[in-house]
Protein backbone atom coordinates (compact mmCIF):
# COMPACT_ATOMS: atom_id res chain seq x y z
CA UNK A 1 0.00 0.00 0.00
CA UNK A 2 1.78 3.22 -1.24
CA UNK A 3 1.56 5.88 -3.26
CA UNK A 4 2.24 5.01 -6.94
CA UNK A 5 2.65 7.53 -9.62
CA UNK A 6 1.72 10.56 -11.26
CA UNK A 7 -1.39 10.18 -13.90
CA UNK A 8 -3.01 11.50 -16.39
CA UNK A 9 -6.93 11.72 -15.61
CA UNK A 10 -7.58 12.06 -19.18
CA UNK A 11 -5.34 9.48 -20.79
CA UNK A 12 -3.93 7.18 -18.27
CA UNK A 13 -0.41 8.28 -18.84
CA UNK A 14 1.86 7.66 -15.97
CA UNK A 15 5.25 10.08 -14.63
CA UNK A 16 7.28 9.57 -11.92
CA UNK A 17 6.40 11.26 -8.56
CA UNK A 18 8.13 14.76 -9.21
CA UNK A 19 7.44 18.53 -9.52
CA UNK A 20 4.95 18.04 -12.65
CA UNK A 21 1.40 18.90 -13.02
CA UNK A 22 0.51 18.41 -17.28
CA UNK A 23 0.39 15.20 -19.09
CA UNK A 24 2.71 15.71 -21.73
CA UNK A 25 0.95 13.04 -24.44
CA UNK A 26 -2.55 15.55 -23.89
CA UNK A 27 -2.20 18.39 -21.74
CA UNK A 28 -4.29 16.46 -19.60
CA UNK A 29 -4.35 17.28 -15.41
CA UNK A 30 -2.24 15.06 -13.51
CA UNK A 31 -3.43 12.89 -10.46
CA UNK A 32 -1.76 10.84 -7.45
CA UNK A 33 -2.18 7.38 -8.22
CA UNK A 34 -2.00 4.46 -5.05
CA UNK A 35 -1.82 1.09 -4.91
CA UNK A 36 -3.74 0.07 -2.08
CA UNK A 37 -4.19 -3.38 -2.67
CA UNK A 38 -3.37 -4.96 1.05
CA UNK A 39 -4.83 -2.61 2.78
CA UNK A 40 -7.25 -3.75 5.30
CA UNK A 41 -10.17 -1.32 6.21
CA UNK A 42 -9.94 -2.08 10.03
CA UNK A 43 -6.63 -1.75 10.23
CA UNK A 44 -6.64 1.43 8.32
CA UNK A 45 -9.05 2.35 11.18
CA UNK A 46 -6.96 1.91 14.01
CA UNK A 47 -4.37 3.99 12.21
CA UNK A 48 -6.18 7.02 12.01
CA UNK A 49 -7.68 6.72 15.20
CA UNK A 50 -4.20 5.90 16.84
CA UNK A 51 -2.80 8.95 14.87
CA UNK A 52 -2.30 12.45 15.16
CA UNK A 53 -5.24 15.60 15.89
CA UNK A 54 -4.87 16.80 12.40
CA UNK A 55 -4.70 15.62 8.62
CA UNK A 56 -1.43 13.72 9.17
CA UNK A 57 -3.64 11.09 10.51
CA UNK A 58 -4.69 10.71 7.39
CA UNK A 59 -1.07 9.97 6.18
CA UNK A 60 -2.04 6.35 4.48
CA UNK A 61 -4.41 8.71 1.39
CA UNK A 62 -1.51 11.24 1.31
CA UNK A 63 1.35 11.41 -1.05
CA UNK A 64 4.07 10.19 0.43
CA UNK A 65 6.26 7.61 0.91
CA UNK A 66 8.09 8.49 4.23
CA UNK A 67 6.59 10.96 7.61
CA UNK A 68 5.52 13.88 5.78
CA UNK A 69 4.88 16.24 8.74
CA UNK A 70 4.30 19.84 9.50
CA UNK A 71 4.96 22.35 12.60
CA UNK A 72 1.35 24.04 11.57
CA UNK A 73 -0.66 20.74 11.41
CA UNK A 74 -3.91 21.80 10.15
CA UNK A 75 -7.55 20.01 10.50
CA UNK A 76 -10.27 17.96 12.45
CA UNK A 77 -12.41 21.25 12.28
CA UNK A 78 -15.64 21.01 13.94
CA UNK A 79 -18.62 19.37 12.47
CA UNK A 80 -21.64 21.12 13.80
CA UNK A 81 -25.14 20.16 14.27
CA UNK A 82 -27.25 23.46 13.00
CA UNK A 83 -30.99 22.76 13.87
CA UNK A 84 -31.78 26.20 14.13
CA UNK A 85 -30.49 27.21 10.77
CA UNK A 86 -32.26 24.14 9.49
CA UNK A 87 -35.77 25.39 11.16
CA UNK A 88 -34.94 29.02 10.07
CA UNK A 89 -34.94 27.08 6.12
CA UNK A 90 -38.30 25.18 6.74
CA UNK A 91 -36.28 21.68 6.00
CA UNK A 92 -36.86 18.48 8.39
CA UNK A 93 -33.27 17.75 7.41
CA UNK A 94 -30.07 17.25 9.83
CA UNK A 95 -27.94 20.30 8.50
CA UNK A 96 -24.09 20.08 9.65
CA UNK A 97 -21.85 22.90 9.09
CA UNK A 98 -18.13 21.49 8.66
CA UNK A 99 -16.16 25.10 9.89
CA UNK A 100 -12.91 25.00 8.15
CA UNK A 101 -12.54 28.68 9.12
CA UNK A 102 -11.01 26.88 12.34
CA UNK A 103 -7.32 26.25 10.65
CA UNK A 104 -4.42 27.87 11.46
CA UNK A 105 -4.72 30.82 8.74
CA UNK A 106 -8.41 30.74 8.64
CA UNK A 107 -9.65 28.85 5.80
CA UNK A 108 -9.45 25.13 4.24
CA UNK A 109 -6.23 26.04 2.15
CA UNK A 110 -4.26 25.46 5.34
CA UNK A 111 -4.86 21.41 3.96
CA UNK A 112 -4.00 21.57 0.73
CA UNK A 113 -0.89 23.87 1.57
CA UNK A 114 0.61 21.64 4.32
CA UNK A 115 0.59 18.81 1.62
CA UNK A 116 2.10 20.96 -0.85
CA UNK A 117 4.76 22.40 1.70
CA UNK A 118 5.68 19.20 2.82
CA UNK A 119 6.05 17.91 -0.94
CA UNK A 120 8.34 20.56 -1.39
CA UNK A 121 10.69 20.10 1.36
CA UNK A 122 10.64 16.13 0.50
CA UNK A 123 11.77 17.21 -3.53
CA UNK A 124 14.20 19.57 -2.25
CA UNK A 125 12.70 22.86 -2.87
CA UNK A 126 14.20 26.19 -1.43
CA UNK A 127 11.25 28.71 -2.42
CA UNK A 128 7.62 28.00 -2.43
CA UNK A 129 5.39 30.08 -4.51
CA UNK A 130 1.58 30.25 -5.38
CA UNK A 131 -0.88 32.28 -7.04
CA UNK A 132 -3.72 33.03 -4.96
CA UNK A 133 -7.61 34.96 -4.30
CA UNK A 134 -6.47 35.55 -0.68
CA UNK A 135 -7.14 32.24 1.59
CA UNK A 136 -4.14 30.71 -0.35
CA UNK A 137 -1.90 33.45 0.11
CA UNK A 138 -2.41 33.59 3.88
CA UNK A 139 -1.64 29.89 4.05
CA UNK A 140 1.35 29.45 1.97
CA UNK A 141 3.04 32.56 3.55
CA UNK A 142 2.82 30.91 7.05
CA UNK A 143 3.34 27.17 6.32
CA UNK A 144 6.23 28.92 4.76
CA UNK A 145 7.56 30.61 7.65
CA UNK A 146 6.63 27.89 9.71
CA UNK A 147 8.88 25.47 7.23
CA UNK A 148 11.37 28.06 6.65
CA UNK A 149 11.19 28.31 2.75
CA UNK A 150 11.68 31.00 1.72
CA UNK A 151 7.92 32.53 -0.07
CA UNK A 152 6.55 34.51 -3.07
CA UNK A 153 3.20 34.98 -3.19
CA UNK A 154 0.95 36.64 -6.04
CA UNK A 155 -2.56 37.93 -5.53
CA UNK A 156 -4.92 40.06 -7.96
CA UNK A 157 -3.84 43.77 -6.55
CA UNK A 158 -7.02 44.86 -5.79
CA UNK A 159 -7.91 42.06 -3.29
CA UNK A 160 -9.42 42.41 0.44
CA UNK A 161 -7.13 44.63 2.64
CA UNK A 162 -7.73 42.21 5.29
CA UNK A 163 -6.15 39.05 3.04
CA UNK A 164 -2.72 41.44 2.22
CA UNK A 165 -1.99 42.19 5.43
CA UNK A 166 -2.38 38.59 6.63
CA UNK A 167 -0.41 37.73 4.04
CA UNK A 168 2.38 40.09 4.50
CA UNK A 169 2.75 39.75 8.27
CA UNK A 170 4.69 36.14 7.98
CA UNK A 171 7.52 37.80 5.96
CA UNK A 172 6.34 36.73 2.45
CA UNK A 173 7.35 38.20 -0.78
CA UNK A 174 3.88 39.66 -1.33
CA UNK A 175 3.42 39.95 -5.25
CA UNK A 176 0.06 42.03 -6.01
CA UNK A 177 -0.43 41.67 -10.14
CA UNK A 178 -2.33 44.53 -11.74
CA UNK A 179 -4.72 41.97 -13.10
CA UNK A 180 -7.59 39.40 -12.15
CA UNK A 181 -7.02 36.21 -10.74
CA UNK A 182 -6.46 34.43 -14.22
CA UNK A 183 -3.82 36.82 -14.87
CA UNK A 184 -2.24 35.99 -11.73
CA UNK A 185 -2.58 32.68 -13.09
CA UNK A 186 -1.40 32.42 -16.12
CA UNK A 187 1.78 34.66 -15.08
CA UNK A 188 2.46 32.09 -12.23
CA UNK A 189 2.27 29.12 -15.21
CA UNK A 190 5.02 30.99 -16.98
CA UNK A 191 6.98 31.27 -13.71
CA UNK A 192 6.78 28.03 -13.04
CA UNK A 193 8.74 27.23 -16.29
CA UNK A 194 11.42 29.21 -15.92
CA UNK A 195 12.29 29.83 -11.76
CA UNK A 196 13.02 26.49 -9.50
CA UNK A 197 10.14 26.98 -7.41
CA UNK A 198 7.54 25.00 -5.59
CA UNK A 199 4.22 26.81 -6.73
CA UNK A 200 1.88 25.04 -4.85
CA UNK A 201 -0.90 25.04 -7.26
CA UNK A 202 1.19 25.07 -10.52
CA UNK A 203 3.70 22.47 -10.41
CA UNK A 204 2.48 20.42 -7.19
CA UNK A 205 -0.53 20.94 -8.33
CA UNK A 206 -1.41 17.20 -7.87
CA UNK A 207 -0.05 17.15 -4.54
CA UNK A 208 -1.39 19.74 -3.26
CA UNK A 209 -5.43 18.77 -4.57
CA UNK A 210 -5.24 15.77 -2.64
CA UNK A 211 -4.89 17.78 0.90
CA UNK A 212 -8.94 18.16 -0.12
CA UNK A 213 -9.64 15.00 0.35
CA UNK A 214 -8.79 15.02 4.00
CA UNK A 215 -12.48 17.31 4.34
CA UNK A 216 -13.90 14.16 3.32
CA UNK A 217 -12.55 11.62 5.24
CA UNK A 218 -12.91 13.92 8.14
CA UNK A 219 -16.64 14.36 7.60
CA UNK A 220 -17.20 10.74 7.43
CA UNK A 221 -15.51 9.67 10.68
CA UNK A 222 -16.84 12.89 12.79
CA UNK A 223 -20.60 11.42 11.70
CA UNK A 224 -19.41 8.31 13.03
CA UNK A 225 -17.94 6.21 10.06
CA UNK A 226 -21.09 7.86 7.97
CA UNK A 227 -21.56 9.58 4.43
CA UNK A 228 -23.55 12.73 4.20
CA UNK A 229 -26.18 11.82 1.89
CA UNK A 230 -25.94 15.43 0.22
CA UNK A 231 -22.82 18.10 0.68
CA UNK A 232 -22.84 21.57 -0.54
CA UNK A 233 -19.79 22.91 -1.45
CA UNK A 234 -18.51 25.88 -2.99
CA UNK A 235 -16.64 25.80 -6.41
CA UNK A 236 -13.71 28.45 -7.75
CA UNK A 237 -11.25 26.21 -9.51
CA UNK A 238 -14.05 22.97 -9.09
CA UNK A 239 -10.47 20.78 -7.11
CA UNK A 240 -11.99 20.90 -3.23
CA UNK A 241 -15.60 19.30 -5.42
CA UNK A 242 -13.84 16.84 -6.62
CA UNK A 243 -11.64 15.62 -4.22
CA UNK A 244 -14.30 15.95 -1.94
CA UNK A 245 -15.79 13.21 -3.98
CA UNK A 246 -12.51 11.52 -4.74
CA UNK A 247 -11.96 11.04 -0.65
CA UNK A 248 -15.49 9.43 -0.27
CA UNK A 249 -14.95 7.49 -2.96
CA UNK A 250 -11.90 6.13 -1.77
CA UNK A 251 -12.97 4.93 1.59
CA UNK A 252 -16.14 3.23 -0.16
CA UNK A 253 -13.86 1.30 -2.16
CA UNK A 254 -11.26 -0.02 0.46
CA UNK A 255 -14.19 -0.36 2.74
CA UNK A 256 -13.78 2.13 5.62
CA UNK A 257 -17.28 2.97 4.88
CA UNK A 258 -20.47 1.90 3.61
CA UNK A 259 -22.99 3.75 0.97
CA UNK A 260 -23.22 5.63 -1.54
CA UNK A 261 -21.72 9.02 -2.97
CA UNK A 262 -23.43 11.59 -1.33
CA UNK A 263 -25.37 14.21 -3.88
CA UNK A 264 -23.28 17.08 -4.40
CA UNK A 265 -24.19 20.30 -4.88
CA UNK A 266 -21.91 23.07 -5.78
CA UNK A 267 -22.02 26.86 -5.03
CA UNK A 268 -20.71 29.56 -7.19
CA UNK A 269 -21.23 33.44 -6.92
CA UNK A 270 -23.31 34.60 -10.34
CA UNK A 271 -20.45 37.20 -10.73
CA UNK A 272 -18.34 34.45 -11.56
CA UNK A 273 -20.36 31.05 -12.58
CA UNK A 274 -18.34 29.49 -15.65
CA UNK A 275 -19.29 26.05 -13.40
CA UNK A 276 -22.84 27.15 -12.80
CA UNK A 277 -23.42 27.95 -16.56
CA UNK A 278 -21.55 24.59 -18.01
CA UNK A 279 -24.03 22.49 -15.86
CA UNK A 280 -26.53 24.71 -16.87
CA UNK A 281 -26.38 24.39 -20.19
CA UNK A 282 -25.45 20.73 -20.42
CA UNK A 283 -21.69 21.37 -21.67
CA UNK A 284 -18.80 19.54 -20.69
CA UNK A 285 -16.43 22.19 -20.85
CA UNK A 286 -16.21 25.50 -18.99
CA UNK A 287 -16.89 28.74 -20.81
CA UNK A 288 -14.19 31.27 -18.94
CA UNK A 289 -15.71 34.39 -17.75
CA UNK A 290 -14.38 37.72 -16.27
CA UNK A 291 -15.32 37.75 -12.60
CA UNK A 292 -16.75 40.54 -10.91
CA UNK A 293 -18.22 39.94 -7.62
CA UNK A 294 -17.76 40.51 -4.02
CA UNK A 295 -16.78 36.61 -3.22
CA UNK A 296 -13.13 37.49 -4.21
CA UNK A 297 -11.61 33.86 -3.05
CA UNK A 298 -14.27 32.12 -5.43
CA UNK A 299 -13.52 34.75 -8.74
CA UNK A 300 -11.76 32.69 -11.16
CA UNK A 301 -13.54 33.04 -14.44
CA UNK A 302 -11.24 29.95 -16.23
CA UNK A 303 -11.80 27.15 -14.00
CA UNK A 304 -8.98 24.48 -14.40
CA UNK A 305 -11.12 21.44 -12.92
CA UNK A 306 -14.33 23.07 -13.73
CA UNK A 307 -15.43 20.13 -16.39
CA UNK A 308 -15.00 17.44 -13.68
CA UNK A 309 -17.08 19.24 -10.86
CA UNK A 310 -19.62 19.81 -14.01
CA UNK A 311 -19.15 15.77 -14.35
CA UNK A 312 -19.44 14.96 -10.74
CA UNK A 313 -22.64 17.02 -9.90
CA UNK A 314 -23.84 15.30 -12.30
CA UNK A 315 -23.00 11.79 -11.54
CA UNK A 316 -24.49 12.14 -8.17
CA UNK A 317 -27.49 13.70 -9.33
CA UNK A 318 -26.70 17.15 -7.70
CA UNK A 319 -26.07 20.11 -9.46
CA UNK A 320 -24.36 23.47 -9.50
CA UNK A 321 -26.45 27.12 -8.91
CA UNK A 322 -25.03 30.28 -8.49
CA UNK A 323 -26.75 33.51 -5.83
CA UNK A 324 -26.32 37.22 -6.20
CA UNK A 325 -23.99 38.89 -4.34
CA UNK A 326 -27.45 40.18 -2.03
CA UNK A 327 -27.26 36.71 -1.71
CA UNK A 328 -24.25 36.29 -0.40
CA UNK A 329 -24.71 39.17 2.11
CA UNK A 330 -28.07 37.35 3.12
CA UNK A 331 -26.01 34.06 3.71
CA UNK A 332 -22.80 35.30 5.81
CA UNK A 333 -26.13 36.39 8.13
CA UNK A 334 -28.49 33.49 8.10
CA UNK A 335 -25.13 31.32 9.09
CA UNK A 336 -23.99 33.86 11.63
CA UNK A 337 -27.27 34.59 13.53
CA UNK A 338 -28.58 30.87 13.13
CA UNK A 339 -25.03 29.41 14.23
CA UNK A 340 -22.91 31.54 15.86
CA UNK A 341 -19.98 30.82 13.09
CA UNK A 342 -19.01 33.87 11.03
CA UNK A 343 -17.92 33.28 6.98
CA UNK A 344 -16.45 35.20 4.48
CA UNK A 345 -17.67 35.77 1.25
CA UNK A 346 -17.81 31.80 0.37
CA UNK A 347 -19.06 30.27 2.60
CA UNK A 348 -22.04 33.41 1.89
CA UNK A 349 -22.39 31.59 -1.59
CA UNK A 350 -22.38 28.47 0.11
CA UNK A 351 -25.25 29.08 2.09
CA UNK A 352 -27.22 31.34 0.00
CA UNK A 353 -26.88 27.84 -2.48
CA UNK A 354 -28.08 25.90 0.45
CA UNK A 355 -31.31 28.19 1.07
CA UNK A 356 -31.75 27.97 -2.32
CA UNK A 357 -32.02 23.78 -2.35
CA UNK A 358 -34.66 24.35 0.64
CA UNK A 359 -36.64 27.11 -1.12
CA UNK A 360 -37.27 24.79 -4.35
CA UNK A 361 -38.06 21.67 -1.28
CA UNK A 362 -35.14 19.85 -3.20
CA UNK A 363 -33.96 18.38 0.59
CA UNK A 364 -35.29 15.61 1.48
CA UNK A 365 -37.09 15.17 4.79
CA UNK A 366 -34.45 13.32 7.23
CA UNK A 367 -31.72 14.01 5.00
CA UNK A 368 -28.27 14.71 6.19
CA UNK A 369 -26.78 17.52 4.53
CA UNK A 370 -23.16 18.76 5.32
CA UNK A 371 -22.22 22.56 4.21
CA UNK A 372 -18.80 23.35 3.91
CA UNK A 373 -17.87 26.46 5.09
CA UNK A 374 -14.41 27.30 4.14
CA UNK A 375 -13.00 30.79 5.30
CA UNK A 376 -13.63 33.18 8.13
CA UNK A 377 -15.53 36.51 8.09
CA UNK A 378 -12.85 38.40 9.79
CA UNK A 379 -11.39 38.20 6.12
CA UNK A 380 -14.01 39.67 4.26
CA UNK A 381 -15.07 42.31 6.62
CA UNK A 382 -16.59 44.71 3.74
CA UNK A 383 -19.33 42.48 3.09
CA UNK A 384 -21.02 43.07 6.25
CA UNK A 385 -20.16 46.57 6.24
CA UNK A 386 -23.92 48.76 6.81
CA UNK A 387 -25.58 45.48 7.03
CA UNK A 388 -26.71 46.25 10.44
CA UNK A 389 -26.53 49.14 12.96
CA UNK A 390 -25.06 49.90 16.69
CA UNK A 391 -27.12 52.05 18.98
CA UNK A 392 -24.32 54.85 20.14
CA UNK A 393 -25.31 56.73 23.90
CA UNK A 394 -23.77 58.30 26.78
CA UNK A 395 -22.72 56.27 29.29
CA UNK A 396 -26.01 57.34 31.61
CA UNK A 397 -28.74 55.08 32.35
CA UNK A 398 -30.97 57.61 31.10
CA UNK A 399 -29.70 57.70 27.61
CA UNK A 400 -29.78 53.70 27.57
CA UNK A 401 -33.25 53.88 28.22
CA UNK A 402 -34.22 55.98 25.76
CA UNK A 403 -32.99 54.18 23.27
CA UNK A 404 -34.40 51.07 24.50
CA UNK A 405 -37.47 51.78 25.69
CA UNK A 406 -38.86 48.40 26.20
CA UNK A 407 -36.16 47.80 27.99
CA UNK A 408 -36.92 50.43 30.77
CA UNK A 409 -36.25 48.20 34.05
CA UNK A 410 -39.47 47.85 36.64
CA UNK B 1 2.34 37.98 -41.09
CA UNK B 2 4.52 37.19 -38.90
CA UNK B 3 4.10 36.02 -35.72
CA UNK B 4 6.10 34.10 -32.30
CA UNK B 5 4.65 31.22 -30.70
CA UNK B 6 5.56 30.32 -27.64
CA UNK B 7 5.73 26.80 -26.58
CA UNK B 8 5.53 25.51 -22.84
CA UNK B 9 8.02 23.04 -21.60
CA UNK B 10 5.73 20.39 -21.54
CA UNK B 11 5.39 20.21 -25.20
CA UNK B 12 9.24 21.05 -26.64
CA UNK B 13 9.95 17.44 -26.47
CA UNK B 14 7.55 17.76 -29.54
CA UNK B 15 9.43 20.61 -31.05
CA UNK B 16 12.99 19.32 -30.66
CA UNK B 17 13.52 21.78 -27.26
CA UNK B 18 12.41 25.29 -29.47
CA UNK B 19 10.70 27.07 -26.71
CA UNK B 20 9.82 29.64 -29.24
CA UNK B 21 8.48 29.28 -32.80
CA UNK B 22 8.58 32.23 -35.49
CA UNK B 23 5.71 31.27 -38.09
CA UNK B 24 2.91 32.50 -40.68
CA UNK B 25 -0.80 33.56 -40.51
CA UNK B 26 -3.49 35.67 -40.42
CA UNK B 27 -5.70 33.71 -37.70
CA UNK B 28 -4.96 31.79 -34.91
CA UNK B 29 -6.14 28.84 -36.43
CA UNK B 30 -3.54 29.21 -39.44
CA UNK B 31 -1.20 30.43 -37.01
CA UNK B 32 -1.48 27.02 -35.36
CA UNK B 33 -1.52 24.62 -38.71
CA UNK B 34 1.67 26.54 -39.55
CA UNK B 35 3.21 24.98 -36.43
CA UNK B 36 1.53 21.70 -37.10
CA UNK B 37 3.15 21.97 -40.71
CA UNK B 38 6.22 22.21 -39.14
CA UNK B 39 6.13 19.59 -36.03
CA UNK B 40 3.57 17.07 -36.53
CA UNK B 41 4.18 15.72 -33.47
CA UNK B 42 2.07 18.92 -31.83
CA UNK B 43 -1.43 18.19 -33.86
CA UNK B 44 -2.70 15.48 -31.52
CA UNK B 45 -1.30 16.91 -28.11
CA UNK B 46 -2.84 20.32 -28.40
CA UNK B 47 -5.92 19.38 -30.60
CA UNK B 48 -8.61 16.59 -30.83
CA UNK B 49 -11.09 16.48 -33.71
CA UNK B 50 -10.08 19.83 -35.29
CA UNK B 51 -10.91 21.73 -31.92
CA UNK B 52 -8.54 22.56 -29.26
CA UNK B 53 -8.55 20.30 -26.47
CA UNK B 54 -10.36 20.66 -23.43
CA UNK B 55 -7.34 21.46 -20.97
CA UNK B 56 -4.85 24.21 -23.41
CA UNK B 57 -5.19 27.66 -23.42
CA UNK B 58 -4.07 29.77 -25.94
CA UNK B 59 -3.50 33.83 -25.75
CA UNK B 60 -2.89 36.25 -28.10
CA UNK B 61 -0.65 39.00 -26.63
CA UNK B 62 -2.11 37.76 -23.16
CA UNK B 63 -5.47 37.80 -24.12
CA UNK B 64 -7.64 34.68 -23.63
CA UNK B 65 -9.23 33.38 -27.20
CA UNK B 66 -12.15 31.98 -25.74
CA UNK B 67 -12.88 36.06 -24.72
CA UNK B 68 -12.34 36.54 -28.64
CA UNK B 69 -13.39 34.64 -31.55
CA UNK B 70 -11.59 31.40 -30.60
CA UNK B 71 -9.31 29.52 -33.26
CA UNK B 72 -10.71 32.95 -36.17
CA UNK B 73 -9.46 35.50 -33.91
CA UNK B 74 -7.49 37.87 -36.00
CA UNK B 75 -3.50 38.06 -35.46
CA UNK B 76 -2.12 42.12 -36.04
CA UNK B 77 1.86 42.50 -36.85
CA UNK B 78 3.50 42.11 -33.62
CA UNK B 79 1.21 39.79 -31.78
CA UNK B 80 2.69 37.04 -29.73
CA UNK B 81 0.69 33.53 -29.50
CA UNK B 82 1.60 31.71 -26.58
CA UNK B 83 0.15 28.10 -25.61
CA UNK B 84 -0.29 27.08 -21.86
CA UNK B 85 -1.50 24.03 -19.81
CA UNK B 86 -5.18 25.24 -18.52
CA UNK B 87 -4.55 23.16 -15.67
CA UNK B 88 -3.23 25.07 -13.17
CA UNK B 89 -4.39 27.09 -10.16
CA UNK B 90 -7.35 27.21 -8.10
CA UNK B 91 -8.43 25.58 -4.68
Amino acid sequence: MSVESLKCKECGTAYELDARYVCENCFGPLEVAYDFSGLDAAEAKRRIQAGSQGIWRYRDFLPFKGRASDPLEPGLTPLLRADRLAERLGVAAEIWIKNDAANPTHSFKDRVVAVAVAKAKELGFETVACASTGNLANAVAAHAAAAGLDSYVFVPANLEEQKLLATGVYGTNLVGVRGNYDDVNRLCTQLAETHPWAFVNVNLRPYYAEGSKTLAYETVEQLGWELPDRVVSPIASGSLFTKLGRGFQEWLDLGLVEGEQPTFNGAQAQGCSPVATAFAEGWDVCKPQRPETIAKSLAIGDPADGPYAVEHARRTGGGVDAVSDQEIREGIKLLAETTGIFTETAGGVTVGVLRKLAERGEIGDGERVVVYITGEGLKTLDATRDTFQMHEIDPALESFEAEFPQEVAV
Amino acid sequence: MSVTVKIPTQLRAATGGQAELEVEGSTVGEVLDAVFDAHGGLRDRITQDGDLRRFVNVYVSGEDIRFQQGLETSINDGDEVTILPAVAGGC
